[in-house]
């Protein structure tokens, strides 16, 4: 690694300032649906946003690019899907069942992709995607073309109804805030640390007696887990889980809203989700001009704006004064 | 050929020939993925998209101006080879010194725009190229019968493949290329012009993929996302050869269409992922590729 993808918001005296962003950016979420917002819009941006923070603890903090994590995604909401509908379980065991069927992919996937580094490790990561994609293109269960549709949102925990819109929302927010904090933590945690020493100067860590490819793979691990849980509670929420999930447009979705919101800060992926979300709601009608923009911004954030929106904010407000 | 072996020789035969020419196509586009990786270090994630470049050049050529298949075969890897050369210098030019895979990003995102902008006027339906008239007919050999043109796509392709590794490791040209990539400050303090190299043989691994392109125009449709697809599987082609050398990845690229060809006879259901099924044994058995050595 050349230059290191930049870590920002991980200074020790900035942790009661995140807090309270966090604490601000909750209540905002927890009064949104009364602000004029669409809870189904904003639901679909929150899913996303768990979907990037995961993908974020990977290339953000361990400094590996997954260009796969669609299967993630997408094997989560197939599996939540099919035990809800077919099994019959309660939204919540779904997801789990759904999360942890992810986390198993995710421990397969992660002992081989990390055999290699940097290039080769984002090529592995795509080709295995596109034969994960390949297996749900013709296995019976996921119904191919169709997906698994109508599955049903069910009762959490037998009780609560969540085929009320807005019951179902405070339940994803519940979900995303939680998911987010065990981010915070894994990152601020001696693991985390870990994770980022190996990221910087690989060979040092190791002489410094710490085993990389341990604490890649668990990182690679987690990282699933928690893309399997957006995945899951996205198949419930829109009670639909299809191939759109699967696709590599979909994990180079997730690339995009991370870069474009800043890849290693921590508020940069949901940032950078809410935007790309808003981005296509409002251009749906433009139909594959989307696709030419999306491209767009790539090009535009690379080449000009690699910090994301929330690093250059966060580098303005260090420098401000100067 | 009797009745009784009939059917399944042919359809052996068939499925071969099928996987021969699509092996042809994963030797041609991860030889330019080859050359490219081996001097800038960026996987070129717009090589699918600049094969679909080349193949709507040749279909342009056809449609508004009349110029036929021989001419496109030059005329489209020269163009795509030069908006090639545009990209290098104003924008991946930037990224040499950042980490690698901001080129991988960045080539990401022009893939989508040539692709979103081809969808756009194209639909994702392909458009028919006319076959030569030149290359009508079939040879009969017997056991089978081989259409010209995929002949002529199997023979043009080994000598593609071939002249570029003569050209890349048997030249003078050849240990400019590996000393810059060994060392580019040294090189060109001894005078050589390395970011030109680079530029030129960033134009001329692209100008490969529109070639493909233009060989792929008669048989494949051309449609706009005829190289999406198609670059991932070349992608796990390059992680199985190892990109450490030119004769690896095209044995890997034709053994594989080959492997592919055979599966598709053999046990149909897994056509779609023999090569990723394979990809992953040999990352089991030897992480660095089949001819690639660990850095």
């Amino acid at each position: 690694m050349t230059e290191p993808v930049p870590a920002l918001a991980a200074v020790p005296s900035a942790q009661p300032r995140v807090l309270v962003v966090l604490g601000v950016l909750a209540a905002l979420l927890a009064l949104a649906p009364f602000l004029g917002f669409y809870p189904v819009f904003l639901m679909k941006a929150l899913c996303f946003a768990l979907f990037a923070c995961a993908f974020n603890l990977l290339i953000g903090f361990g400094g590996l690019l997954s260009f796969g994590h669609a299967m993630f995604l997408g094997t989560a909401g197939y599996v939540c899907a099919h035990a809800a509908k077919q099994w019959g379980l309660t939204p919540e065991l779904a997801i789990l069942a759904g999360t942890a069927a992810s986390g198993l992919l995710g421990v397969i996937v992660g002992a081989l992709a990390i055999r290699r580094q940097g290039i080769y490790f984002a090529m592995i990561t795509l080709a295995i995607a596109q034969m994960m994609y390949f297996f749900y293109l013709q296995t019976p269960f996921t119904h191919g073309e169709d997906g698994i549709q109508s599955v049903p949102r069910g009762k959490l925990f037998g009780v609560v109804d969540l085929s009320n819109t807005l019951t179902m929302y405070y339940f994803v927010l519940v979900v995303f805030l939680l998911a987010f904090l065990l981010i915070y933590r894994i990152i601020h945690s001696p693991f985390g640390q870990v994770l980022k020493a190996i990221r910087e100067n690989e060979p040092r860590a190791i002489s410094l007696g710490y085993d990389a490819a341990r604490y890649k793979l668990l990182a690679f691990i987690l990282s699933a887990i928690l893309a399997g849980l957006a995945g899951a509670t996205k198949a419930i929420v829109f009670q639909l889980a299809s191939l759109t999930d699967v696709h590599w447009t979909m994990s180079g979705e997730v690339v995009l809203m991370t870069l474009l919101g800043g890849m290693g800060t921590i508020f940069g992926p949901v940032v950078g989700a809410f935007v790309i979300i808003s981005l296509e709601n409002y251009l749906a009608a433009f139909g594959e001009w989307v696709t030419v923009i999306t491209g767009a911004i790539f090009v535009v954030c690379v080449l000009a704006f690699r910090r994301g929106i929330v690093g250059e904010l966060a580098a303005w407000w260090a420098n401000r004064g100067h | 050929m009797t009745e009784i072996f009939g059917i399944s020789t042919q359809a052996l035969f068939g499925q071969l020939l099928i996987g021969l020419i699509n092996g042809a196509f994963y030797a041609m586009l991860s030889l330019g993925l080859a050359v490219i990786f081996g001097l800038l270090n960026i996987i070129n994630f717009a090589h699918g998209a600049q094969y679909m470049l080349g193949a709507f050049c040749a279909y342009f050529l056809l449609q508004f101006a009349g110029v036929g298949y021989w001419w496109a075969l030059v005329i489209a890897p020269v163009v795509v080879g030069v908006t090639g050369i545009v990209i290098e210098r104003t924008m991946l030019a930037k990224l040499y010194k950042l980490d690698h895979l901001y080129g991988l990003l960045l080539t990401f995102g022009l893939a989508l725009i040539f692709q979103g902008v081809f969808t756009n006027y194209y639909g994702s339906s392909g458009q028919p190229y006319r076959l030569p008239e030149e290359f009508a007919g079939a040879f009969n050999l017997g056991f089978m019968y081989l259409p010209k043109y995929r002949a002529w796509v199997i023979i043009a392709s080994l000598i593609v493949c071939g002249s570029t590794w003569f050209v890349i490791e048997r030249t003078k040209l050849c240990s400019y290329l590996r000393a810059a990539t060994e060392n580019p400050a040294m090189v060109q303090a001894f005078g050589i012009n390395v970011p030109r190299m680079i530029t030129l043989t960033y134009g001329f691994g692209v100008a490969l993929a529109a070639f493909a392109g233009v060989m792929a125009a008669p048989i494949y449709q051309v449609s706009p996302l005829m190289g999406a697809n198609l670059i991932i599987v070349v992608f796990a082609v390059v992680v199985i050869g190892g990109m450490g050398s030119i004769l690896g990845a095209v044995l890997t690229g034709f053994g594989l269409g080959i492997v592919e060809g055979l599966t598709k006879v053999f046990y149909p259901e897994a056509s779609n992922t023999v090569i990723f099924v394979i990809m992953v044994i040999v990352l089991l058995i030897k992480p660095a590729g089949l001819f690639g050595r660990e850095r």
